[in-house]
Protein backbone atom coordinates (compact mmCIF):
# COMPACT_ATOMS: atom_id res chain seq x y z
CA UNK A 1 0.00 0.00 0.00
CA UNK A 2 1.23 3.56 -0.85
CA UNK A 3 0.36 6.01 2.00
CA UNK A 4 0.97 9.91 1.96
CA UNK A 5 1.31 11.54 4.92
CA UNK A 6 0.93 15.68 5.10
CA UNK A 7 3.87 16.72 7.20
CA UNK A 8 3.74 20.00 9.16
CA UNK A 9 6.80 22.40 9.95
CA UNK A 10 6.99 25.57 11.59
CA UNK A 11 10.27 27.44 12.00
CA UNK A 12 12.18 25.58 10.10
CA UNK A 13 11.27 22.26 12.78
CA UNK A 14 9.39 19.20 11.55
CA UNK A 15 5.80 18.99 14.02
CA UNK A 16 5.52 16.30 16.13
CA UNK A 17 2.28 15.14 14.15
CA UNK A 18 4.07 14.52 11.43
CA UNK A 19 5.61 11.64 12.76
CA UNK A 20 2.79 10.55 14.65
CA UNK A 21 0.79 10.25 11.02
CA UNK A 22 4.13 7.74 9.88
CA UNK A 23 3.06 5.18 13.14
CA UNK A 24 -0.37 5.39 11.59
CA UNK A 25 0.54 5.02 8.72
CA UNK A 26 2.16 1.68 10.28
CA UNK A 27 -0.70 1.06 11.74
CA UNK A 28 -2.24 0.73 8.74
CA UNK A 29 -0.15 -1.56 7.07
CA UNK A 30 3.82 -2.07 8.24
CA UNK A 31 4.99 -2.63 4.97
CA UNK A 32 3.17 0.03 3.47
CA UNK A 33 5.29 2.66 1.42
CA UNK A 34 5.03 5.53 3.62
CA UNK A 35 5.61 8.87 1.17
CA UNK A 36 6.12 12.37 3.45
CA UNK A 37 4.36 15.30 1.80
CA UNK A 38 6.37 18.32 2.94
CA UNK A 39 5.54 21.73 1.04
CA UNK A 40 7.56 25.37 1.58
CA UNK A 41 10.35 27.52 0.76
CA UNK A 42 13.84 26.12 2.25
CA UNK A 43 12.12 22.93 3.62
CA UNK A 44 14.85 20.37 1.81
CA UNK A 45 16.69 20.06 4.81
CA UNK A 46 14.30 18.88 6.43
CA UNK A 47 13.79 15.51 4.92
CA UNK A 48 16.74 14.13 6.91
CA UNK A 49 14.50 14.60 9.43
CA UNK A 50 11.49 12.79 8.39
CA UNK A 51 13.67 9.78 7.08
CA UNK A 52 14.94 9.25 10.57
CA UNK A 53 11.23 9.05 11.81
CA UNK A 54 10.17 6.55 9.11
CA UNK A 55 9.28 8.59 6.12
CA UNK A 56 10.09 5.92 2.97
CA UNK A 57 9.94 8.47 0.82
CA UNK A 58 10.01 12.66 1.05
CA UNK A 59 8.04 13.96 -1.96
CA UNK A 60 9.05 17.77 -1.46
CA UNK A 61 7.85 20.82 -3.17
CA UNK A 62 10.69 23.59 -2.35
CA UNK A 63 9.56 26.38 -3.98
CA UNK A 64 9.74 29.75 -3.54
CA UNK A 65 5.97 30.75 -4.27
CA UNK A 66 4.90 28.29 -2.16
CA UNK A 67 6.79 29.58 0.78
CA UNK A 68 3.66 30.75 2.85
CA UNK A 69 0.95 28.14 3.25
CA UNK A 70 -2.25 28.74 1.33
CA UNK A 71 -5.14 26.55 1.74
CA UNK A 72 -5.97 26.79 -1.91
CA UNK A 73 -2.57 27.38 -3.29
CA UNK A 74 -1.30 24.08 -1.70
CA UNK A 75 -4.47 22.23 -1.47
CA UNK A 76 -4.93 22.74 -5.70
CA UNK A 77 -0.99 21.86 -5.63
CA UNK A 78 -1.59 18.51 -3.51
CA UNK A 79 -4.75 17.52 -4.96
CA UNK A 80 -2.62 17.85 -8.45
CA UNK A 81 0.52 15.72 -7.16
CA UNK A 82 -2.13 12.67 -5.62
CA UNK A 83 -3.09 12.47 -8.85
CA UNK A 84 -0.04 11.98 -10.22
CA UNK A 85 1.46 10.07 -6.84
CA UNK A 86 -1.75 7.81 -6.53
CA UNK A 87 -1.48 7.22 -2.90
CA UNK A 88 -3.65 4.52 -1.60
CA UNK A 89 -4.52 6.42 1.61
CA UNK A 90 -3.85 10.24 2.28
CA UNK A 91 -3.43 11.35 6.37
CA UNK A 92 -3.62 14.63 7.65
CA UNK A 93 -3.17 15.99 11.25
CA UNK A 94 -6.52 16.95 13.05
CA UNK A 95 -4.36 20.27 13.57
CA UNK A 96 -5.04 24.15 12.63
CA UNK A 97 -3.28 23.27 9.77
CA UNK A 98 -4.26 19.59 9.04
CA UNK A 99 -8.20 20.52 9.25
CA UNK A 100 -7.53 23.28 6.85
CA UNK A 101 -5.72 21.57 3.87
CA UNK A 102 -6.63 18.15 4.20
CA UNK A 103 -10.31 18.81 3.29
CA UNK A 104 -9.32 21.46 0.88
CA UNK A 105 -7.41 18.26 -1.12
CA UNK A 106 -9.99 16.02 -0.83
CA UNK A 107 -12.34 18.50 -2.73
CA UNK A 108 -9.91 18.75 -5.06
CA UNK A 109 -10.05 14.95 -5.70
CA UNK A 110 -13.85 14.88 -5.24
CA UNK A 111 -13.27 12.80 -2.45
CA UNK A 112 -14.73 12.77 1.05
CA UNK A 113 -12.58 12.83 4.35
CA UNK A 114 -12.67 10.84 8.15
CA UNK A 115 -12.30 13.88 10.21
CA UNK A 116 -10.36 14.17 13.16
CA UNK A 117 -9.72 10.32 13.98
CA UNK A 118 -8.84 9.07 17.23
CA UNK A 119 -7.87 5.29 15.69
CA UNK A 120 -7.72 3.84 12.11
CA UNK A 121 -7.27 0.66 10.37
CA UNK A 122 -8.67 -1.33 7.88
CA UNK A 123 -11.16 -3.52 7.15
CA UNK A 124 -11.90 -5.54 3.68
CA UNK A 125 -9.58 -3.75 2.09
CA UNK A 126 -11.10 0.38 2.87
CA UNK A 127 -9.57 2.66 5.34
CA UNK A 128 -11.51 2.64 8.79
CA UNK A 129 -11.69 5.64 11.62
CA UNK A 130 -13.19 5.71 14.80
CA UNK A 131 -14.10 9.86 15.56
CA UNK A 132 -15.67 11.01 18.22
CA UNK A 133 -18.95 13.00 17.30
CA UNK A 134 -20.54 15.49 19.80
CA UNK A 135 -17.18 16.55 20.88
CA UNK A 136 -16.85 12.53 22.48
CA UNK A 137 -20.16 12.39 24.27
CA UNK A 138 -20.50 9.37 21.52
CA UNK A 139 -17.77 7.74 18.76
CA UNK A 140 -18.69 6.89 15.36
CA UNK A 141 -17.12 3.84 13.23
CA UNK A 142 -16.52 5.06 9.85
CA UNK A 143 -15.38 3.50 6.69
CA UNK A 144 -14.12 5.53 4.09
CA UNK A 145 -15.27 4.83 0.18
CA UNK A 146 -13.72 6.77 -2.04
CA UNK A 147 -10.40 6.77 -3.54
CA UNK A 148 -8.01 7.81 -2.10
CA UNK A 149 -8.84 7.26 0.84
CA UNK A 150 -8.34 10.22 3.36
CA UNK A 151 -8.86 10.65 6.60
CA UNK A 152 -7.33 13.43 9.66
CA UNK A 153 -5.83 11.84 12.68
CA UNK A 154 -6.41 14.07 15.96
CA UNK A 155 -2.54 15.22 18.04
CA UNK A 156 -1.80 12.24 20.72
CA UNK A 157 -3.40 9.73 19.11
CA UNK A 158 -0.28 7.54 17.94
CA UNK A 159 3.47 8.09 19.31
CA UNK A 160 5.75 9.70 17.39
CA UNK A 161 7.62 6.78 14.90
CA UNK A 162 11.03 6.18 15.74
CA UNK A 163 11.89 4.10 13.56
CA UNK A 164 14.30 5.16 10.87
CA UNK A 165 13.54 4.53 6.85
CA UNK A 166 15.30 5.83 3.62
CA UNK A 167 13.90 8.73 3.09
CA UNK A 168 14.14 9.19 -0.71
CA UNK A 169 13.75 12.29 -1.63
CA UNK A 170 11.30 13.26 -4.84
CA UNK A 171 10.87 16.60 -5.72
CA UNK A 172 7.73 17.51 -7.27
CA UNK A 173 7.32 20.46 -9.02
CA UNK A 174 4.62 23.44 -7.86
CA UNK A 175 3.74 23.61 -11.63
CA UNK A 176 1.58 27.01 -12.61
CA UNK A 177 1.25 27.55 -8.55
CA UNK A 178 -1.57 29.96 -8.11
CA UNK A 179 -2.58 31.25 -4.12
CA UNK A 180 -5.70 33.10 -2.97
CA UNK A 181 -5.84 33.21 0.58
CA UNK A 182 -1.82 33.37 1.88
CA UNK A 183 -0.71 33.27 5.47
CA UNK A 184 1.30 37.03 5.52
CA UNK A 185 2.41 36.70 9.68
CA UNK A 186 2.36 34.11 12.43
CA UNK A 187 2.54 35.75 15.41
CA UNK A 188 3.26 33.24 18.77
CA UNK A 189 1.67 33.48 21.48
CA UNK A 190 2.91 35.21 24.67
CA UNK A 191 3.47 32.24 26.33
CA UNK A 192 5.84 29.62 25.76
CA UNK A 193 3.64 26.57 27.59
CA UNK A 194 2.62 24.24 25.19
CA UNK A 195 -1.08 24.38 23.26
CA UNK A 196 -4.20 23.10 24.73
CA UNK A 197 -4.80 21.12 21.37
CA UNK A 198 -1.68 19.45 20.94
CA UNK A 199 -0.20 19.45 24.73
CA UNK A 200 0.58 15.65 25.88
CA UNK A 201 -0.48 16.99 29.60
CA UNK A 202 -2.68 19.78 30.44
CA UNK A 203 -3.37 20.98 33.85
CA UNK A 204 -6.99 22.91 33.46
CA UNK A 205 -8.78 25.24 35.91
CA UNK A 206 -12.25 25.74 36.30
CA UNK A 207 -15.13 28.46 38.45
CA UNK A 208 -13.42 26.76 41.91
CA UNK A 209 -10.39 28.68 41.37
CA UNK A 210 -12.28 32.03 42.46
CA UNK A 211 -10.82 34.59 39.85
CA UNK A 212 -8.57 34.82 37.47
CA UNK A 213 -5.53 35.99 40.03
CA UNK A 214 -5.54 32.56 41.22
CA UNK A 215 -4.63 31.18 38.27
CA UNK A 216 -0.90 31.42 38.89
CA UNK A 217 -1.53 28.13 41.03
CA UNK A 218 -2.69 26.44 37.55
CA UNK A 219 0.31 27.65 35.88
CA UNK A 220 2.92 27.00 38.10
CA UNK A 221 1.70 23.37 38.22
CA UNK A 222 1.56 23.54 34.42
CA UNK A 223 5.12 25.06 34.41
CA UNK A 224 6.48 22.16 36.99
CA UNK A 225 4.99 19.49 34.49
CA UNK A 226 5.26 21.42 31.35
CA UNK A 227 2.23 20.97 30.61
CA UNK A 228 -0.57 23.17 28.76
CA UNK A 229 -2.79 25.10 30.66
CA UNK A 230 -7.11 24.74 29.76
CA UNK A 231 -9.87 25.82 31.43
CA UNK A 232 -13.76 25.34 31.16
CA UNK A 233 -16.48 27.07 29.52
CA UNK A 234 -17.46 29.40 32.80
CA UNK A 235 -13.77 30.94 33.20
CA UNK A 236 -13.43 31.53 29.80
CA UNK A 237 -16.91 33.53 29.42
CA UNK A 238 -15.86 35.08 32.68
CA UNK A 239 -13.10 36.52 31.03
CA UNK A 240 -10.67 34.91 33.38
CA UNK A 241 -8.77 32.92 30.70
CA UNK A 242 -7.95 33.16 26.47
CA UNK A 243 -11.32 31.72 24.72
CA UNK A 244 -8.31 29.47 23.21
CA UNK A 245 -7.84 27.57 26.60
CA UNK A 246 -11.23 26.51 26.37
CA UNK A 247 -11.95 22.44 26.84
CA UNK A 248 -15.28 21.22 26.05
CA UNK A 249 -17.63 21.09 23.27
CA UNK A 250 -17.16 24.70 22.08
CA UNK A 251 -14.12 24.58 22.85
CA UNK A 252 -10.93 22.29 22.13
CA UNK A 253 -11.75 18.29 22.57
CA UNK A 254 -8.50 16.84 23.64
CA UNK A 255 -6.95 13.52 24.35
CA UNK A 256 -3.62 14.36 26.78
CA UNK A 257 -2.10 11.74 28.37
CA UNK A 258 -2.45 13.21 31.54
CA UNK A 259 -5.49 15.95 32.34
CA UNK A 260 -5.49 17.49 35.95
CA UNK A 261 -8.77 19.40 36.24
CA UNK A 262 -8.56 21.67 39.38
CA UNK A 263 -11.88 23.32 40.55
CA UNK A 264 -14.10 21.69 37.54
CA UNK A 265 -17.24 20.26 38.23
CA UNK A 266 -17.39 18.62 34.91
CA UNK A 267 -20.96 19.49 32.68
CA UNK A 268 -21.82 17.17 30.16
CA UNK A 269 -19.93 19.42 27.75
CA UNK A 270 -16.54 19.39 29.68
CA UNK A 271 -16.34 15.88 30.20
CA UNK A 272 -17.05 15.29 26.62
CA UNK A 273 -13.73 17.41 25.77
CA UNK A 274 -11.52 15.49 27.82
CA UNK A 275 -13.04 11.92 28.47
CA UNK A 276 -10.84 10.68 25.77
CA UNK A 277 -7.10 11.96 27.99
CA UNK A 278 -5.54 8.46 28.87
CA UNK A 279 -5.29 9.66 32.58
CA UNK A 280 -7.24 12.13 34.19
CA UNK A 281 -6.67 13.74 37.53
CA UNK A 282 -9.64 15.59 39.60
CA UNK A 283 -9.54 17.97 43.00
CA UNK A 284 -12.37 19.09 43.73
CA UNK A 285 -13.76 20.35 47.09
CA UNK A 286 -17.24 18.70 46.24
CA UNK A 287 -17.49 14.70 46.15
CA UNK A 288 -20.69 14.55 44.33
CA UNK A 289 -19.28 16.13 41.27
CA UNK A 290 -18.85 14.61 38.16
CA UNK A 291 -16.02 15.17 37.32
CA UNK A 292 -14.83 12.64 39.69
CA UNK A 293 -16.81 9.62 37.44
CA UNK A 294 -14.35 9.96 34.98
CA UNK A 295 -11.20 10.54 36.72
CA UNK A 296 -8.31 7.53 37.83
CA UNK A 297 -7.08 9.85 40.62
CA UNK A 298 -9.39 12.12 42.47
CA UNK A 299 -8.18 14.36 45.45
CA UNK A 300 -11.10 15.76 47.46
CA UNK A 301 -10.12 18.73 48.73
CA UNK A 302 -9.37 22.84 48.53
CA UNK A 303 -7.96 23.35 45.42
CA UNK A 304 -5.98 26.50 46.85
CA UNK A 305 -3.77 24.15 49.20
CA UNK A 306 -3.60 20.60 46.99
CA UNK A 307 -3.12 22.09 43.57
CA UNK A 308 0.28 23.97 45.61
CA UNK A 309 1.00 20.46 47.26
CA UNK A 310 1.09 18.22 44.26
CA UNK A 311 2.93 21.12 42.61
CA UNK A 312 5.32 20.92 45.53
CA UNK A 313 5.33 16.69 45.17
CA UNK A 314 6.49 17.18 41.71
CA UNK A 315 9.37 19.30 42.03
CA UNK A 316 10.20 16.94 44.71
CA UNK A 317 9.88 14.02 42.87
CA UNK A 318 12.32 15.95 39.54
CA UNK A 319 14.76 16.64 42.61
CA UNK A 320 14.86 13.06 43.71
CA UNK A 321 15.67 11.75 40.29
CA UNK A 322 17.44 14.15 39.15
CA UNK B 1 -20.63 43.73 1.53
CA UNK B 2 -23.08 41.35 1.13
CA UNK B 3 -22.58 38.19 3.24
CA UNK B 4 -24.31 34.82 2.81
CA UNK B 5 -23.80 33.04 6.48
CA UNK B 6 -24.71 29.08 6.76
CA UNK B 7 -26.74 28.06 8.98
CA UNK B 8 -27.17 24.41 10.70
CA UNK B 9 -29.50 23.32 13.80
CA UNK B 10 -27.83 21.23 15.97
CA UNK B 11 -29.18 19.28 19.22
CA UNK B 12 -28.88 21.40 22.40
CA UNK B 13 -24.88 21.15 23.89
CA UNK B 14 -26.64 19.95 27.19
CA UNK B 15 -27.99 16.68 25.78
CA UNK B 16 -26.78 13.41 26.91
CA UNK B 17 -26.09 12.13 24.08
CA UNK B 18 -24.28 8.88 25.11
CA UNK B 19 -27.61 8.32 27.54
CA UNK B 20 -29.42 8.26 23.43
CA UNK B 21 -26.58 5.91 22.04
CA UNK B 22 -27.76 2.35 21.56
CA UNK B 23 -28.03 -0.77 18.71
CA UNK B 24 -25.26 1.44 16.73
CA UNK B 25 -27.23 4.83 16.73
CA UNK B 26 -28.02 8.15 18.31
CA UNK B 27 -31.72 8.52 18.78
CA UNK B 28 -32.07 12.07 18.41
CA UNK B 29 -36.01 11.84 19.12
CA UNK B 30 -37.48 15.25 21.29
CA UNK B 31 -33.74 16.94 21.95
CA UNK B 32 -33.77 20.28 21.95
CA UNK B 33 -32.48 21.86 18.73
CA UNK B 34 -30.27 25.07 18.63
CA UNK B 35 -28.38 26.71 16.17
CA UNK B 36 -25.03 25.44 16.00
CA UNK B 37 -22.91 27.67 18.73
CA UNK B 38 -20.20 28.71 16.37
CA UNK B 39 -22.95 29.75 13.31
CA UNK B 40 -23.82 32.14 15.82
CA UNK B 41 -20.62 33.62 15.94
CA UNK B 42 -20.38 33.76 12.13
CA UNK B 43 -24.14 35.59 12.02
CA UNK B 44 -22.56 38.12 14.31
CA UNK B 45 -19.72 38.71 12.19
CA UNK B 46 -22.29 39.29 9.04
CA UNK B 47 -23.96 41.61 11.02
CA UNK B 48 -20.82 43.68 12.13
CA UNK B 49 -20.01 43.83 8.77
CA UNK B 50 -23.04 45.06 7.56
CA UNK B 51 -23.11 47.75 10.19
CA UNK B 52 -19.19 48.78 9.08
CA UNK B 53 -19.67 48.45 5.37
CA UNK B 54 -23.47 48.46 4.63
CA UNK B 55 -25.09 45.12 2.44
CA UNK B 56 -27.11 42.59 3.40
CA UNK B 57 -27.10 39.37 5.46
CA UNK B 58 -28.94 36.46 3.85
CA UNK B 59 -28.96 32.85 5.70
CA UNK B 60 -28.86 29.59 4.04
CA UNK B 61 -30.03 26.24 5.77
CA UNK B 62 -30.43 23.27 4.63
CA UNK B 63 -32.85 20.41 6.72
CA UNK B 64 -35.58 19.29 7.67
CA UNK B 65 -38.76 21.57 8.44
CA UNK B 66 -37.66 22.18 11.90
CA UNK B 67 -34.67 23.93 10.50
CA UNK B 68 -37.22 26.92 9.61
CA UNK B 69 -37.20 27.81 13.75
CA UNK B 70 -33.21 28.40 13.68
CA UNK B 71 -33.21 30.58 10.67
CA UNK B 72 -35.88 32.55 11.87
CA UNK B 73 -33.97 32.93 15.55
CA UNK B 74 -30.96 34.14 13.32
CA UNK B 75 -33.50 36.48 11.24
CA UNK B 76 -34.68 38.19 14.58
CA UNK B 77 -31.10 39.09 15.36
CA UNK B 78 -31.38 41.55 12.49
CA UNK B 79 -30.25 39.25 9.24
CA UNK B 80 -32.03 40.41 5.98
CA UNK B 81 -32.98 37.25 4.27
CA UNK B 82 -33.44 33.18 5.03
CA UNK B 83 -33.84 30.68 2.33
CA UNK B 84 -34.33 27.35 3.65
CA UNK B 85 -33.37 24.18 1.49
CA UNK B 86 -36.08 21.48 1.96
CA UNK B 87 -35.95 18.30 -0.23
CA UNK B 88 -36.35 14.84 1.23
CA UNK B 89 -33.98 13.95 -1.56
CA UNK B 90 -31.24 15.80 0.54
CA UNK B 91 -32.15 14.44 3.68
CA UNK B 92 -28.93 11.59 3.99
CA UNK B 93 -26.33 13.67 2.20
CA UNK B 94 -22.51 13.97 2.91
CA UNK B 95 -20.04 17.05 3.37
CA UNK B 96 -19.55 17.02 -0.60
CA UNK B 97 -23.29 16.40 -1.40
CA UNK B 98 -24.18 18.98 1.32
CA UNK B 99 -21.72 21.46 -0.15
CA UNK B 100 -22.68 20.63 -3.76
CA UNK B 101 -26.55 21.71 -2.67
CA UNK B 102 -25.35 24.99 -0.83
CA UNK B 103 -23.27 26.37 -3.64
CA UNK B 104 -26.18 25.28 -6.65
CA UNK B 105 -28.39 27.70 -3.82
CA UNK B 106 -25.82 30.00 -3.44
CA UNK B 107 -25.60 30.32 -7.13
CA UNK B 108 -29.71 31.01 -7.56
CA UNK B 109 -29.30 34.27 -5.26
CA UNK B 110 -30.30 38.12 -6.78
CA UNK B 111 -26.73 38.90 -5.75
CA UNK B 112 -23.46 36.92 -5.87
CA UNK B 113 -22.29 37.18 -2.29
CA UNK B 114 -19.50 39.08 -1.46
CA UNK B 115 -18.33 36.93 1.97
CA UNK B 116 -19.90 33.27 2.75
CA UNK B 117 -19.56 32.98 6.72
CA UNK B 118 -20.41 29.73 8.50
CA UNK B 119 -18.70 28.05 11.89
CA UNK B 120 -15.95 25.88 11.67
CA UNK B 121 -17.94 22.92 12.55
CA UNK B 122 -21.17 21.94 13.46
CA UNK B 123 -20.75 20.66 17.26
CA UNK B 124 -22.61 17.63 16.45
CA UNK B 125 -20.63 15.42 13.70
CA UNK B 126 -17.83 17.17 14.41
CA UNK B 127 -16.37 16.98 10.90
CA UNK B 128 -15.56 20.61 9.60
CA UNK B 129 -15.61 20.28 6.41
CA UNK B 130 -19.04 21.31 4.17
CA UNK B 131 -17.27 25.37 4.42
CA UNK B 132 -14.14 24.10 2.82
CA UNK B 133 -15.55 21.73 0.04
CA UNK B 134 -17.84 24.77 -0.57
CA UNK B 135 -15.18 26.97 -0.91
CA UNK B 136 -13.91 24.64 -3.53
CA UNK B 137 -17.34 23.94 -5.60
CA UNK B 138 -17.43 27.73 -5.73
CA UNK B 139 -13.81 28.24 -6.63
CA UNK B 140 -13.54 30.51 -3.77
CA UNK B 141 -10.79 30.72 -1.37
CA UNK B 142 -11.36 30.24 2.66
CA UNK B 143 -10.03 31.01 5.76
CA UNK B 144 -10.88 28.80 8.69
CA UNK B 145 -10.64 29.31 12.46
CA UNK B 146 -10.89 32.68 11.87
CA UNK B 147 -10.53 34.72 15.61
CA UNK B 148 -10.56 38.52 13.53
CA UNK B 149 -11.07 40.09 10.50
CA UNK B 150 -10.95 43.36 8.70
CA UNK B 151 -12.31 44.55 5.46
CA UNK B 152 -9.06 46.25 3.09
CA UNK B 153 -10.82 47.37 -0.22
CA UNK B 154 -11.76 43.80 -2.28
CA UNK B 155 -9.22 41.27 0.50
CA UNK B 156 -9.79 40.80 3.79
CA UNK B 157 -7.39 40.46 6.02
CA UNK B 158 -7.96 37.78 8.89
CA UNK B 159 -6.48 36.49 11.98
CA UNK B 160 -7.15 32.56 12.60
CA UNK B 161 -5.79 30.68 15.04
CA UNK B 162 -3.76 28.36 15.35
CA UNK B 163 -1.14 25.83 17.67
CA UNK B 164 0.22 28.16 19.78
CA UNK B 165 -0.33 31.41 18.14
CA UNK B 166 -2.53 33.26 15.32
CA UNK B 167 -1.54 33.42 11.95
CA UNK B 168 -2.46 36.53 10.09
CA UNK B 169 -4.15 35.65 5.93
CA UNK B 170 -4.94 38.07 3.17
CA UNK B 171 -7.25 36.77 0.77
CA UNK B 172 -8.95 38.17 -1.76
CA UNK B 173 -13.07 38.46 -1.92
CA UNK B 174 -15.39 37.08 -2.17
CA UNK B 175 -14.04 33.96 -0.20
CA UNK B 176 -15.39 31.80 2.64
CA UNK B 177 -14.25 32.03 6.55
CA UNK B 178 -15.51 29.67 8.99
CA UNK B 179 -16.00 31.51 12.52
CA UNK B 180 -14.16 30.14 15.97
CA UNK B 181 -15.14 31.17 19.48
CA UNK B 182 -13.40 33.92 20.42
CA UNK B 183 -14.29 36.13 17.15
CA UNK B 184 -16.78 38.03 18.95
CA UNK B 185 -19.10 38.51 21.73
CA UNK B 186 -22.81 37.06 20.24
CA UNK B 187 -25.93 39.58 20.68
CA UNK B 188 -29.52 38.90 21.85
CA UNK B 189 -32.78 39.08 20.00
CA UNK B 190 -34.53 42.05 20.79
CA UNK B 191 -38.37 41.66 21.43
CA UNK B 192 -38.65 44.04 18.21
CA UNK B 193 -36.45 41.72 16.36
CA UNK B 194 -38.78 38.62 17.70
CA UNK B 195 -42.07 40.59 16.55
CA UNK B 196 -40.75 41.20 12.99
CA UNK B 197 -39.70 37.54 12.18
CA UNK B 198 -42.90 36.13 13.35
CA UNK B 199 -44.68 37.69 10.12
CA UNK B 200 -41.76 36.49 8.29
CA UNK B 201 -42.08 34.32 5.29
CA UNK B 202 -38.70 31.87 4.74
CA UNK B 203 -38.41 30.68 1.06
CA UNK B 204 -38.01 27.04 0.55
CA UNK B 205 -36.42 25.85 -2.18
CA UNK B 206 -36.40 21.95 -3.21
CA UNK B 207 -34.31 20.39 -5.63
CA UNK B 208 -35.76 21.59 -8.64
CA UNK B 209 -35.71 25.39 -7.19
CA UNK B 210 -32.13 25.12 -6.85
CA UNK B 211 -31.65 23.20 -10.17
CA UNK B 212 -29.85 20.23 -8.83
CA UNK B 213 -31.06 16.75 -10.37
CA UNK B 214 -30.55 14.95 -6.82
CA UNK B 215 -28.93 11.83 -8.70
CA UNK B 216 -26.26 13.94 -9.91
CA UNK B 217 -24.88 14.33 -6.54
CA UNK B 218 -21.82 12.28 -5.09
CA UNK B 219 -22.75 9.80 -2.47
CA UNK B 220 -21.86 9.49 1.22
CA UNK B 221 -17.89 9.12 0.74
CA UNK B 222 -17.67 8.27 4.48
CA UNK B 223 -20.07 6.00 6.11
CA UNK B 224 -21.07 5.69 9.37
CA UNK B 225 -21.45 1.88 10.20
CA UNK B 226 -21.66 2.27 14.41
CA UNK B 227 -22.09 5.00 17.29
CA UNK B 228 -21.28 3.76 20.38
CA UNK B 229 -21.19 5.62 23.66
CA UNK B 230 -17.71 6.39 24.89
CA UNK B 231 -16.15 3.57 26.91
CA UNK B 232 -16.63 3.84 30.56
CA UNK B 233 -13.76 4.71 32.22
CA UNK B 234 -12.83 2.32 35.52
CA UNK B 235 -13.69 3.59 38.90
CA UNK B 236 -10.92 5.86 39.70
CA UNK B 237 -9.07 6.30 43.66
CA UNK B 238 -9.79 8.79 45.91
CA UNK B 239 -6.47 9.72 47.87
CA UNK B 240 -7.59 10.89 51.38
CA UNK B 241 -5.21 12.24 53.94
CA UNK B 242 -3.80 15.58 54.39
CA UNK B 243 -3.28 18.11 51.20
CA UNK B 244 0.12 17.03 50.98
CA UNK B 245 0.01 13.26 51.83
CA UNK B 246 -2.56 13.16 49.34
CA UNK B 247 -0.57 15.28 46.41
CA UNK B 248 2.74 12.94 47.27
CA UNK B 249 0.53 9.76 46.69
CA UNK B 250 -0.72 11.23 43.17
CA UNK B 251 2.82 12.14 42.16
CA UNK B 252 3.70 8.61 43.50
CA UNK B 253 0.93 7.09 41.46
CA UNK B 254 1.08 9.24 38.26
CA UNK B 255 5.18 8.27 37.99
CA UNK B 256 4.77 4.76 39.20
CA UNK B 257 1.47 3.17 38.10
CA UNK B 258 0.39 5.38 35.32
CA UNK B 259 4.11 6.10 34.24
CA UNK B 260 2.90 9.44 32.61
CA UNK B 261 4.94 12.12 34.63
Amino acid sequence: MHIWVLAEARDGQVKRISYELVTAARALDDSADVTAVLVGSGVGPLAGDLAAHGADRVLLVDDVRAAQYSPDGWGNLLARLAREDRPDVILGGATARGRDLTPRIAAGLGVGVASDAVEVGMAAGRLTAVRPIYAGKALARVVVHSDPQIATIRPNSYPPCERPAAGTVVAADAGDYVAGAVVTHLEAAASTRPDVAEADIIVSGGRGMAGPEHFALIEALADTLGAAVGASRAVVDAGWRPHGDQVGQTGKTVSPSLYIACGISGAVQHLAGMKTSKYIVAINKDPEAPIFSVADYGIVGDVFEVVPAVTEAVRALRAANG
Amino acid sequence: MNTVVLIKQVPDTATRIQDRTAKGRVDLSGVTWVVNPYDEYAVEEALRIKAAHGGTVTLIALGPERVASALKDMLALGADEAVQIVDPAFDDLGAQGTAAVLAAAIGKLPAPPDMIWAGWKGVDDDQGLVPIYLAHALGLPHVSFVVQVAIDGGRAIVQREVEGGKETVTTPLPAVFTAQKGLNEVRYASLKGIMAVKRKEIPAWDAAAIGVDPASIAPRAVETTEITPPPERPSGRILGGAPSDAARELVRLLHEEAKVI
